[in-house]
């Protein structure tokens, strides 16, 4: 979907199209099936990526660290952080094998600008996974700036390892220490994903 | 097995600790050896036999053996579903076990999940949560891994009550225990994979993933929303023992060390509006 016509749609309306979308074109294309990871990503940079607040998400693991940073470090931190993000979603989708999403009613008033939209993966002889997305209204559309996965939020999980690792060795260590990270997954990885430039 | 873990968790309760870091985890350095003593074991056994596990036992075998032991889990979910005064749930629990029982042939088909009674997550540990016990440290158990002293404790009573201690003869029983334990790791072949991916410390990263996932299971997924003027990161670490003594009657204060939801700083509006500033 367009993210023009994304605009106007309720979250809970966007969350259960676009999951729709790329589980569909996921589980059609032969080619993301047998591993191919860079087609993966290019379906996730088109129909994911643009509904997500990536420096809100940076914003809320730096904590009060943010303040502190300069808008050049921001930008950094913020380009690490979702370069680790998405390769991290893009696995986990790659390990999607046809579980059925249970789409849950959003229980919002209409001028609510924050709301959490509840999805739930079902899956045989275990309890369902909830997957919360916390949205935030803004000016293109409602946008994600965390995702709850069986009620771990994602941003808060990272605030501790941000935290200790700006408390040792300052915010440039965290970016070089995210920067490492990232270059070790890509060396990992047998095919170059698409987000790299 | 279980008095091994219930000494060391009483031992551990006696150790008296004062440390700089972070005061849900007054163990760390101890931990973290368990963390990796942990580690080289599933490098070199667990992970090897999971994945061969799920490589050679096809898909549909492998979802009965995993809704066969998930029915025999489901007396024990019913019981602490009672315990914690859900009797419908409970009532859910056990209705699952008659289903999946008869129907469901021994529990290798999870009929009842069919049928719309969705299976639920309990264990001693989350009854103890309910109740009002906090958490207590965190705690990195030789094998079974993450967990705290409350839900230690919880796990010693799981496998005290666990149905399978009880099968004979013992080849039996042993085989039984290993194929469980077998599936449950290969069901988390997938998980352990991601973690490697997503975590810069693995151990913090799966510390607080834990802490936060067993406050949401206390609460059943529902756990309250802290108040946000009351969590802010520096005035956490500059009084550091404030949050580590709880107060006699000052319960607030000790649920607040205990809890794990996510900290939004006091700041979000300005964090949020300074992020869209510099979005590119």
């Amino acid at each position: 979907m367009p993210a023009a016509q994304a605009d106007d749609l309720a979250p809970d309306v966007l969350v259960k199209n676009v999951t729709r979308e790329v589980v569909e074109l996921i589980s059609k294309d032969k080619e993301i099936r047998s591993g191919n990871r860079a087609k993966l990503m290019e379906v996730i940079q088109a129909k994911v990526l643009p509904h997500f607040n990536f420096t809100g998400m940076t914003a809320l693991a730096m904590g009060q660290s943010w303040r502190k940073a300069t808008p050049e470090q921001r930008k950094r931190l913020t380009g690490e952080f979702k370069t680790l993000l998405v390769r991290t979603y893009a696995s986990a989708l790659a390990a999607y094998s046809d579980q059925k999403f249970d789409y849950r009613p959003l229980r919002a008033r209409p001028t609510d600008t924050d709301v959490i939209v509840n999805v739930r993966v079902l899956q045989p002889g275990a309890q369902p996974v909830p997957i919360d997305y916390s949205m935030e209204k803004t000016a293109s559309g409602w946008k994600v700036y965390d995702v709850m996965v069986g009620g771990v939020s994602l941003v808060a999980n990272y605030r501790t390892e941000f935290n200790n690792t700006v408390r040792e060795s300052g915010i440039d260590g965290l970016i070089k220490s995210m920067q490492a990270k990232n270059h070790s997954l890509e060396a990992a990885a047998p095919e170059k994903p698409a987000e790299e430039k | 097995m279980r008095w091994v873990f219930l000494a060391l968790l009483v031992g551990l309760a006696g150790c008296a600790t004062t440390g700089e870091g972070d005061p849900r985890d007054p163990f760390e350095g101890f931990n973290r050896g368990i963390y990796k003593f942990n580690e080289t074991v599933d490098e070199a056994i667990a992970k090897p036999v999971a994945t061969a596990y799920r490589d050679v036992v096809h898909e549909e075998i492998r979802n009965r053996v995993r809704n066969f032991f998930s029915n025999i889990g489901d007396v024990f979910i019913g019981v602490n579903n009672v315990l914690q005064g859900k009797l419908y749930d409970g009532f859910e629990d056990f209705m699952r076990v008659v289903f999946n029982s008869t129907l469901g042939v021994f529990g290798i088909n999870d009929v009842a999940s069919d049928m719309g009674i969705e299976k639920h997550n309990e264990d001693f540990g989350q009854t103890f949560g309910r109740w009002g016990i906090g958490s207590g440290p965190y705690l990195v158990l030789p094998i079974l891994g993450s967990s705290t002293v409350r839900d230690g404790a919880g796990t010693a009573l799981d496998l005290y009550t666990d149905p399978l201690d009880d099968v004979r003869p013992m080849h039996v029983r042993n085989s039984l225990i290993v194929l469980r334990l077998t599936g449950a790791r290969a069901d988390l072949l997938e998980a352990s994979r991601i973690l490697e991916q997503a975590a810069l410390d693995k151990y913090v990263f799966q510390r607080d993933a834990y802490l936060q996932r067993r406050r949401s299971l206390v609460y059943d997924g529902r756990p309250p929303r802290e108040p946000r003027e009351e969590e802010d990161e520096e005035d956490r670490q500059e009084k550091p023992e404030k949050q580590e003594k709880p107060g006699k009657q000052d319960e607030k204060q000790d649920k607040q060390s205990n809890s794990y939801l996510p900290r939004i700083p006091r700041n979000y509006e300005a964090v949020m509006a300074a992020g869209y500033a510099t979005t590119p």
